[in-house]
């Protein structure tokens, strides 16, 4: 006897959502926790200037899939054992530092260096210069390209599932292989990533369509 | 003994270094074709169009690359429709990074001054010919250095087709560490070969700026 099976089981992709969802929270953390630790790593990697040239350009031209193996495989027999939430949030953070640091890089050179020489010609200090001159006007055209940063790195965090972390892809294969509604689970994962990192997008434009009516 | 363990080793991290360079390969016309097409379909006058390449770039950049490998491998047959895995891996990169071309393209176009539209018309240029005489010398030589970095993305993409059976380098870095647990030399040896392969394209991009910009510097 044969049954109808719909094309695409709704109740079904109803069920798995607050599964997904519960394990979206590792997505976030990992999201937001590697983003920050990039803006940290990207700056040492931009005040160390042409001296970190060599690594950041090896960092960029691997996969971050490879570099995780590395960190997961290798580092414990160096004596370092993290766990793979852990090295995987470092790994991250440090494969976009090495695109972060450009980012600082390209903000800090459209400041002119006329602002400087004013600065020290008003008499500020070399801090109060950076605090009140330089950084405003560095750190305003940074902000799009930043958060552009974050939402790749929000997309390149189903990578960890190959190290076994239970986020958002893993509990969808896993849903997958238990209940073979692989193009239900699946699909939801896709609307799910869509959903946030278009909107995150469409807010960032927000943001910076008001931050330039404001500084005009 | 060991020389027979090491040429088999070699062996293998050869059919896998072939394996992602087939992907790649496979995947770089389908990222142009999809770039160019979108790309233009976003700044033609038609709105259907418009939506349409809006849709497919909104689509392929708001969701995860691993998320569209996956979908096309799980979820694509239980509609009916099989590929097989290297056919998923071409096509799901090439539609991924073509996405990203597609701003790319949109940009260059863009980038090229109105005014130099209106010279090549009230030259006598038809409309075919300032875009193959005019537009497309300047916009190509603006998108070079994008694509440049999207083309090493792409490689760097082709690492995940290891995680839809693909027997590419990452997941032949892996066998081999399952036979022989001397996983630092091993994933060493593949990040070198990658980080190889990046620098030959970013090489190769830049001698292509030179060739197509050499009009510039007469």
């Amino acid at each position: 006897m044969t049954r109808d099976i719909p094309l695409f089981d709704v109740p079904a992709a109803l069920s798995m959502l607050p599964a997904l969802l519960y394990a979206a929270r590792l997505t976030f953390l990992a999201a937001i926790l590697g983003f920050a630790f990039a803006l940290v790593s990207g700056l040492v990697a931009y005040l160390m200037g042409r001296r970190a040239r060599l690594v950041t350009r090896f960092v960029r031209g691997t996969p971050l899939l490879v570099q995780l193996y590395f960190m997961y495989y290798v580092l414990p027999s160096a004596g370092i054992r993290l766990s793979a939430m852990t090295g995987g949030i470092l790994v991250i953070g440090l494969h976009f530092g090495c695109y972060v640091a450009e980012v600082y890089r390209a903000g800090f050179a459209a400041v002119p260096p006329g602002q400087l020489e004013a600065a020290a010609a008003l008499g500020l200090s070399k801090l109060h210069s950076l605090r009140l001159v330089i950084l405003p006007q560095a750190i305003r055209p940074m902000l799009p390209a930043l958060g552009n940063y974050l939402i790749a790195i929000f997309k390149e965090t189903p990578l960890l599932s190959a190290l076994g972390v239970p986020e958002m892809v893993m509990r969808a294969e896993l849903i997958g292989a238990e209940t073979f509604q692989y193009l239900e689970v699946m699909t939801l994962v896709g609307v799910i990533f869509f959903v946030i990192s278009t909107g995150a997008s469409v807010l960032l434009h927000g943001l910076e369509h008001k931050m330039a009516r404001k500084f005009r | 003994m060991w020389a027979g363990k090491l040429s088999s080793l070699a062996l293998q991290l050869l059919s896998g270094a072939a394996v992602t360079a087939e992907i790649f390969l496979g995947a770089v016309p389908v990222l142009l074709l999809l770039a160019v097409l979108a790309g233009a379909a976003r700044l033609s006058p038609w709105r259907p169009f418009r939506w349409l390449a809006l849709g497919y770039i909104a689509f392929f950049r708001g969701t995860s690359a691993l998320v569209q490998l996956f979908w096309l491998f799980y979820a694509l047959p239980l509609l009916g429709v099989t590929l097989p895995a290297i056919a998923v891996a071409i096509l799901g990169l090439g539609a991924c990074m073509g996405a990203y071309g597609a701003e790319v393209v949109r940009g260059a176009v863009l980038a090229v001054p109105t005014a130099q539209r209106e010279a090549a018309l009230s030259l006598g240029l038809s409309q075919w010919q300032w875009r193959r005489v005019v537009l497309l010398p300047q916009a190509s030589l603006l998108a070079l250095p994008p694509f440049g970095n999207l083309l090493v993305e792409l490689l760097k993409l082709t690492s995940l087709t290891s995680l839809i059976t693909l027997h590419d380098l990452t997941f032949q870095a892996q066998s081999i560490n399952a036979v022989l647990f001397r996983t630092g030399p091993i994933l060493g040896i593949i990040l070198a070969i990658y980080a190889f392969g990046s620098s030959l394209i970013d090489a190769g991009m830049d001698r292509l700026e030179n060739r197509l910009g050499a009009w510039r510097l007469r």
